[in-house]
């Protein structure tokens, strides 16, 4: 047995020299094995998820292909399935969401990370937190109920009186629509793009504003030619997680939305989005290629997610990186 | 804080598993169409019955039909009968059969809500296939106006309310459609799930009821006690006979009038544009969907005692939320059927 | 001071006044949503809506008290898968594991956070509902842990590292073998951090709904066992949302309520602590 005189020897890196056993018997091994079969666990049960999507999806790919992505029916009766209608229905709301909370969350980050006192920016920080952790079906509950109506009665009026010879503002006004659910997906989004901008922000180094000062910019200046191009990295990882949430959004979505596969510019069109469709039809899909369909558009969601949320985070890595490499120039 | 949390948590838990532990507890998911009936028979069936709990879930037939497919609940409900295609497949993947069960007779109505309209509509099949086709967009449309002489109709586009979900009342109205307007056939067709031309979705016959309450100048396919029990406007539909009759359960009765006498074996029929001076064109029957065999001999007794409590004592509670008694010839085929259930 | 200066410094004026205001209105859409819970859902919130069971279609009365406990099992039942595993992996990564292995791992992990709840539904259907032929409250809680795990474990592995090497070393320096260190000195100094990080993650998937619309389903009675469907809070609320029925419309207000009101207290509670022990939460 690989004793020793002293008891410092069992720390450390292993020596290699002492035998399995022995190292089993204090108990390290186990350990090891036990917590590595755990996290093995976590790798086996993403692989296994892409597996069963792939595999679940198998007939429509092979019977659409890529038309499938190109394709404006959803026949179930004629077993035609296109999946354009929800991509476009996905595409649009997370457009019209960002284009309402980018402005509306950069200017509110920056306002908590320039302007704001510590304690002020902190407190409001923190409504904003708890602001994401509203479930989604609550916002579908406003939506449907406050939002909705708001917008029938209104707003989308309102709009159609003034803007009226723009395609985006034609058509009848039913209340839900894509104009309706971008609004409650851009509520949903903007403390994403709130939190992590305002960090971003705080990270850029002092010299960098004070620099501008020095040279005469005013605040303003300073924050928006300054600061703001220096996080700019950061705050495109912000918009990209915050796209990646919208275009993932099931309940709000589909209980404002209207819920009809339609292709449409108008604001005011009612529509459909991937997820929206899954939640509805998936329990009732019958037929094998109606279901599996279903399950490709699920795919699709998937791997679009898993992409914007990587690049999210590539930039938000490449961010930190060049705010602590930069400052002590 | 945390540990008063965790043990809430555990002891809420717990009671949940406690409870309820001695009652058998039945899974059955389907149509919207007879919920308010079924829900009522399953609460007075369960007093009646302590031990025996059937939980059921109104997600729409297509959902009912998919879920019975797959075994995931005990039983399902439609008001769509299965084709013969689904039926194989079920009978492929069980070994048997998924026998049919009708329970109740109901209407679909087309439900409007348009400001300043309180007289009843009239509906000619030609105009219900137009504006499901998106081909009659307005209000006061000529063809709408002329069926409805007397009444102010507004220059407002109609705002079509269909379902979203796969749906036996669908079937129903699109079968009906179907019968009346060759175009609607060739177009669109008939099945719980179609290709709406033009329209809102709202989800289960609750969802449509709310949107077109919601939604003014709209216009929707709702089983009837929906639109009575929530003061929605409901139309007149003219039927083969050339009659505009409003749902009521006289017109559906006489509807299933001929079925009954013909009824086939397995019970699926459709009654919809039935002849007959006075009978609602668009009514149907619903079904509940049974297994043939049952692996639990608990869950069969119960079902089966269950089954023939709503053909008999059950059909009382019928008429009182706007559905129509099975005529008694199925009831008699019915319950000689229900001994097949293995 | 020249016309031009003028215009610039008028532009910074308005430009951050304007910041202020959209840091208002953000802040405000929060007070928004708690006012119109309170005030539809605030009077609907009685003794019957905590102990009573839903009543038939249309009738008025009865409550959600099948729905609260069903989600209190759920979330129980996630925890309890999702919480080892991500706790013990995170361990892993912190304490015992190669860079490949960790890239590999907190990838997944990554991964896995990032799928839309959705399709957490979608695979949990396919593995925990069709093969058994029964929706269920263990496949509700399947959904709802698979959620859980990658915050957990990410949670662990930032805390456990956050402990100071020293701490290791003075333990191990003392006697003791490496797993001890890691139970009995790294583990309690990370523990606050650990445990309102799983507070969290609970708060968070207490309010999905989307998986469990394909797994645990609903259920008009208590729900025996583990077996059988199961009513939860948020998938009562979305189907009476969705329904015609005003009394419907009340009782998913109040249930609205009474969700956000505690994952919000189990927010600002598990935030409050992390703030104190001066980490800064993402």
């Amino acid at each position: 047995m690989a004793s020793s005189t002293t008891t410092v020897s069992n720390a450390g890196p292993s020596t290699g020299s002492r035998s399995f056993l022995s190292r089993l018997w204090d108990g390290d091994e186990i350990a090891r094995i036990v917590t590595f079969l755990f996290a093995a666990t976590v790798v086996l049960i993403t692989v296994l998820l892409v597996l069963q999507l792939w595999h679940d999806s198998s007939l429509p790919r092979h019977k659409f292909g890529l038309s499938f992505f190109v394709t404006r029916v959803w026949d179930p009766i004629a077993e035609q399935f296109g999946a354009l209608p929800f991509i476009y229905g996905t595409l649009f709301t997370a457009a019209v969401a960002l284009l309402l909370a980018v402005p509306l969350g950069l200017g509110s980050a920056i306002f908590l990370a320039e302007l704001a006192p510590q304690k002020i920016s902190d407190t409001l920080q923190f409504f904003i937190d708890l602001l994401a952790a509203v479930p989604s079906v609550i916002y579908g509950l406003l939506g449907m109920f406050v939002v909705v109506p708001v917008m029938r009665v209104y707003i989308q009026p309102a709009l159609k009186h003034s803007l009226g010879f723009l395609p985006l503002f034609q058509g009848p006004a039913f209340g839900v629509g894509f104009l309706t659910a971008g609004i409650v997906l851009a509520i949903m989004v903007i403390p994403y793009i709130i939190s992590v901008s305002r960090e971003v922000l705080l990270s850029v180094p002092r010299d960098q504003r004070e620099a501008a000062l020095a040279l005469g910019a005013t605040r303003w200046e300073s924050t928006w030619k300054v600061v703001v191009p220096f996080a700019r990295t950061g705050i495109m990882g912000s918009i990209f997680l915050a796209l990646a949430r919208a275009l993932g959004e099931t309940m709000a979505v589909t209980m404002v939305i209207g819920n009809t596969p339609t292709i449409s510019a108008s604001l005011f069109s009612p529509g459909y989005s991937i997820a929206a469709v899954i939640a509805n039809e998936l329990t009732e899909a019958t037929g094998e290629v109606y279901f599996q369909a279903l399950v490709e558009l699920g795919l699709v969601l998937f791997l679009v997610t898993f992409i914007l949320n990587g690049l999210a985070r590539l930039m938000m890595v490449l961010t930190t990186q060049k705010g602590s490499g930069m400052g002590q120039v | 804080m945390k540990r008063f949390t965790g043990m809430l948590l555990v002891v809420l838990a717990l009671g949940g598993f406690v409870l309820a532990q001695n009652a058998l507890l039945i899974n059955g998911a389907g149509a919207t169409f007879p919920t308010p009936i079924y829900s009522k028979w399953f609460d007075t069936y369960h007093k009646a019955n302590a031990n025996i709990q059937i939980n059921y879930q109104s997600v729409g037939s297509g959902a009912g039909i998919k879920q019975a497919t797959d075994g995931t609940v005990d039983f399902g409900a439609s008001d769509g009968p299965m084709n013969d295609e689904q039926l194989k497949a079920y009978n492929d993947k069980h070994g048997f059969a998924l026998l049919h069960f009708p329970t109740v007779l109901g209407a679909v109505v087309p439900t409007y809500n348009i400001a300043g309209v309180s007289a009843s509509l009239n509906f000619t099949p030609e105009v219900l296939a137009g504006i499901f086709l998106g081909r009659i967009t307005k209000w006061n449309d000529p063809a709408i106006a002329g069926a409805n002489k007397g009444v102010n109709l507004p220059a407002e586009d109609i705002v079509v309310v269909h379902r979203s979900d796969g749906s036996g009342t669908t079937y129903v109205f699109t079968d009906y459609l179907a019968k009346v307007s060759a175009d609607w056939k060739d177009k669109v067709g008939k099945g719980t799930s179609v290709n709406w031309p033009v329209g809102l979705g709202g989800k289960g016959n609750e969802g449509v009821t709310g949107l077109v309450k919601q939604t003014p100048n709209s216009l929707g396919y709702v089983e009837l006690i929906y639109a009575v029990k929530n003061n929605v406007s409901y139309g007149a539909v003219k039927n083969a006979s050339g009659t505009f009759l409003k749902a009521d359960l006289a017109g559906v009765s006489e509807a299933a009038a001929g079925a009954a006498r013909e009824m086939p074996d397995d019970f699926r029929v459709s009654i919809t544009n039935a002849p007959g001076k006075k009978a609602y064109p668009i009514s149907s029957f619903t079904w509940l969907l049974i297994p043939a065999k049952f692996s639990d001999t608990a869950k069969r007794d119960a079902l089966k005692s269950f089954l023939k409590w709503a053909l008999t004592d059950g059909q009382k509670d019928a008429e009182e939320l706007s559905y129509a008694k099975l005529p008694k010839e199925v009831v008699a085929k019915e319950l000689k059927a229900i001994n097949s259930i293995q | 001071m020249s016309p031009r200066l003028r215009w610039r410094k008028f532009v910074s004026n308005f430009m951050l006044t304007l910041t202020g205001v959209c840091a208002a209105v953000s802040v405000s859409a929060l007070f928004f949503v708690l006012g119109y819970l309170v005030y539809n859902g605030g009077t609907s919130i009685n003794w019957d809506f905590f102990t009573k069971l839903p009543v038939p279609v249309g009738e008025v009365g009865g409550g959600m008290a099948n729905a609260i406990v069903g989600s209190a099992k759920l979330l129980l039942l996630a925890s309890l898968f999702g919480v080892p595993i991500g706790f013990l992996g995170g361990i892993y990564m912190a304490e015992f594991s190669n860079s490949t292995v960790a890239f590999v791992v907190r990838y997944a992990a990554d991964l896995l956070n990032g799928v839309p709840s959705i399709v957490i539904g979608i695979f949990a259907y396919a593995v925990a509902v069709l093969p058994f032929k029964h929706f269920s409250t263990l496949a509700g809680a399947f959904a709802l842990g698979l959620m859980m795990i990658p915050i957990t474990l990410r949670s662990t592995e930032e805390f456990l590292h956050g402990v100071p090497r020293a701490l290791r070393e003075a333990s191990m320096a003392l006697g003791a073998s490496k797993w001890k260190t890691i139970a009995a000195v790294v583990v309690p100094a990370a523990y606050r951090g650990i445990m309102t990080a799983i507070l969290l993650a609970l708060a968070r998937v207490a309010g999905e709904t989307a998986p469990l619309l394909f797994t645990a389903l609903g259920n008009q009675y208590w729900s025996p066992g583990l077996r059988q469907p199961t009513a939860s809070l948020p998938a009562m609320i979305y189907a009476y949302a969705l329904s015609p029925y005003d009394d419907w419309h009340r009782q998913a207000w109040a249930a609205g309520l009474v969700l956000l009101a505690l994952i919000l207290i189990v927010n600002i509670f598990a935030r409050a602590i992390l703030s104190r022990g001066g980490t800064v939460l993402r």
